[in-house]
């Protein structure tokens, strides 16, 4: 909290101005409908993520398109990773799934990735402390200090990580991708610290349903706070208590 | 009882030298498979990204588990005072270390990044049981290392009892832990069980046994040294029990499972819809693994021989890796369960029974880690006097005068 204490009383500077205003930088078309919606504030350059914020999605199913892949499609361009024909190996770090309930409810598509829990199951289990999670919520995969056991992968309850099974091309100077490694969403982790949107909320809201709201779940004036407290949300295996940073508005 | 002589294994038979000829290629062929693996990266395995541990797995814990269990001869001499068994003591050992170095060899060469071992050793995440198991395995070979010299330095007889003891409690914590691998995993429904953890041990000590005595067979036969009736007796009867209790636990986690309907689906696939696992589960872990060789060490009609008690433990190995299977690829194979009582589907599979097909190269890997204990063992006794000069029954049975 003294962080956020010190950055209040900190002389107004370029950035903190445009933090501000960035704050405000949010399209409301209706009451309750936010089409467009930014992080209210990112860090300094040097300074350590911190508790303050707490980084999180919204994904609202029924605004989400039957067969729209734009999140997909984005989040993989962004971060480098292409597939090589082989979809048993690919590595995926957000895919939709296709969820069926025999009658009681219509078929609908849900986009899932790293739920980034607050007590996240794959940080507990690795050996090396690699698999982390940042004090501001994002679960990580540290690339020097993986050493491919795999054990995370087991432990995931969301089946959100990959395994780099052979050699990439066209890797992101911001998302390493090492053979013989662990990865998963990074919540764009490169452009959330750069006062961004992931580049899966930018696509949406760009061209698919808006049905993704990203923003800091501890801001009670973020436009991620505001939803959540105004509509009912869930999360997938919420019997886990594994406290997700990735809600959802629609699923069962 | 008299007096018993220990000594290294002389090379007068060809079959010693046959042996460690075809394990030394056994391990090239692994270290092949290792550097062809991480050359290439895993897709050349049968592993994915659904089946994230495959194979080598099932031969890496097969043989730490039989580490642990192999250790046991020399506890039930040491720290519960059998002395019938005192002559297999420092063998049981040199077993133990053997098997634990072929099993830890499997496991860092599967790695993603096996060049990175120093980082394991250097960093370390004390939340994770993996971690955990890092210490544990070092502690392991350490403390067996020191309770041999306790053995075999008369020197050092005063502290026999306390290595003794110390590395009895020590692999008990270590198996329990390898258990706990699994059963800490909420995310599986066929793990996240405490069950697994004294169900490893109970396997530890069955699949221990087993590989320990077919370890002293086949030293045994190339020193041309003679096992008596009374020790293959003795262990057999404690390997009967060792099986029974796997099968006994086997059985009430099922029973357990099937009782709760939630659990019902999956157990529906080990036992029923599980295709090769369950063909593995019925025919592998029940009936050789367990089932035949109850029938051959319950004596019916003349008691127990070598013959018997070796294809028993022959059985028990199939068993042991059949089960190890079925625990570590079954419980992968199952998909995970994102939306209780709805059907899930994606172009990542979930939903699906996932298939795995084991590749020959992780194979070669696997039996690599198995060759790389044969050779430990096989040497260590050619160097070092590991080995009873002989084991009848007049140096083993308590009672032969008398008798």
């Amino acid at each position: 909290m003294n962080d956020n204490v010190d950055r209040k009383c900190e002389p107004c500077d370029r950035r903190t101005f445009l933090g501000g205003a960035i704050s405000a930088a949010s399209l409301t078309i209706a009451p309750g409908v936010t089409l467009f919606s930014i992080p209210s504030f990112a860090r300094k350059p040097g300074e350590r993520a911190s508790n303050v914020n707490r980084w999180g999605l919204l994904i609202d199913i029924n605004k989400c398109p039957d067969g729209c892949n734009e999140c997909v499609k984005a989040c993989h361009r962004e971060n480098g990773v292409k597939s090589h024909g082989r979809p048993e190996t690919d590595a995926k770090w957000i895919r939709k799934i296709t969820v069926s309930g025999s009658g009681r409810r219509p078929e609908f598509e849900i986009p899932v990735m790293c739920q980034h829990c607050e007590n996240p199951p794959c940080v507990d289990v690795c050996p090396t402390g690699a698999s982390m999670k940042r004090a501001d919520g994002i679960v990580l995969v540290d690339k020097h200090t993986c050493i491919g056991c795999r054990y995370c992968m087991i432990a995931c309850p969301y089946k959100a990580r990959s395994f780099v099974h052979e050699k990439t091309t066209g890797q992101r100077s911001f998302a390493p991708r090492g053979k013989g490694t662990v990865e998963s969403c990074t919540l764009c982790v490169h452009r959330v610290d750069q006062n961004r949107l992931p580049a899966c909320v930018e696509r949406c809201q760009e061209k698919a349903g808006g049905a993704m709201i990203f923003g800091d779940i501890n801001d009670k004036n973020s436009a991620i706070s505001k939803a959540l407290r105004k509509y009912p949300s869930k999360e997938i295996r919420g019997d886990l208590n594994l406290k997700l940073g990735v809600r959802y508005r629609g699923i069962p | 009882m008299q007096g018993i002589g220990y000594r290294e294994i002389p090379s007068i038979h060809y079959s010693f030298f046959v042996v460690l000829g075809i394990m030394f290629a056994l391990i090239l062929a692994g270290l092949y498979a290792a550097w062809y693996m991480e050359h290439h990266g895993h897709w050349v395995t049968g592993m994915d990204n659904q089946i994230v541990w495959g194979v080598p797995h099932v031969f890496a814990i097969f043989l730490i588990l039989s580490a642990s269990g192999a250790l046991n001869i020399a506890s039930i001499a040491t720290v519960f005072g059998r002395a019938s068994f005192k002559p297999l003591s420092r063998f049981s050992a040199l077993v133990a270390i053997a098997l634990l170095i072929g099993g830890l060899s499997v496991l860092v060469l599967d790695l993603g990044r096996p060049d990175r071992l120093l980082i394991a050793m250097t960093h370390y995440n004390f939340r994770s049981v993996f971690a955990w198991n890092i210490f544990l395995y070092v502690g392991f070979l350490i403390l067996v290392g020191f309770y041999v010299w306790s053995i075999m330095d008369r020197k050092m007889e005063a502290l026999r009892i306390f290595a003794g003891a110390t590395s009895f409690l020590w692999r008990l914590v270590l198996t329990s832990a390898t258990g706990l691998i699994f059963g800490f995993l909420i995310a599986r429904e066929s793990y996240d069980s405490a069950i697994l953890a004294p169900m490893f041990i109970a396997m530890s000590l069955s699949f221990g046994l087993a590989v320990f005595y077919l370890f002293l067979q086949g030293s045994f036969f190339v020193s041309r040294r003679k096992i008596g009736n009374y020790i293959v007796v003795r262990l057999g009867k404690l390997l009967r029990i060792f099986v029974s209790v796997v099968l006994y636990i086997v059985v009430i986690s099922h029973l357990t499972n099937l009782y709760a309907s939630e659990h019902q689906d999956i157990e529906r696939f080990f036992l029923l819809s599980g295709r090769e696992i369950t063909v593995i589960f019925w025919i592998g872990q029940i009936l050789i693994g367990s089932f035949l060789p109850l029938l051959l060490l319950f004596p019916i009609d003349k008691p127990l021989d070598t013959v018997r008690m070796t294809y028993a433990s022959v059985f028990v190995v199939i068993g042991g890796i059949s089960q190890l299977y079925v625990i570590i690829i079954g419980g992968q194979a199952y998909p995970l369960i994102l939306f209780p009582g709805y059907e899930v589907s994606s172009s990542f599979f979930d939903g699906v029974i996932n298939v795995y097909t084991p590749s020959l190269i992780e194979t070669l890997l696997g039996i690599g880690g198995v060759a790389l204990a044969v050779k430990i063992v096989f040497l260590g006794s050619k160097i070092l006097p590991f080995l009873p000069t002989n084991l009848d029954d007049k140096n083993t049975d308590p009672h032969y005068e008398s008798s």
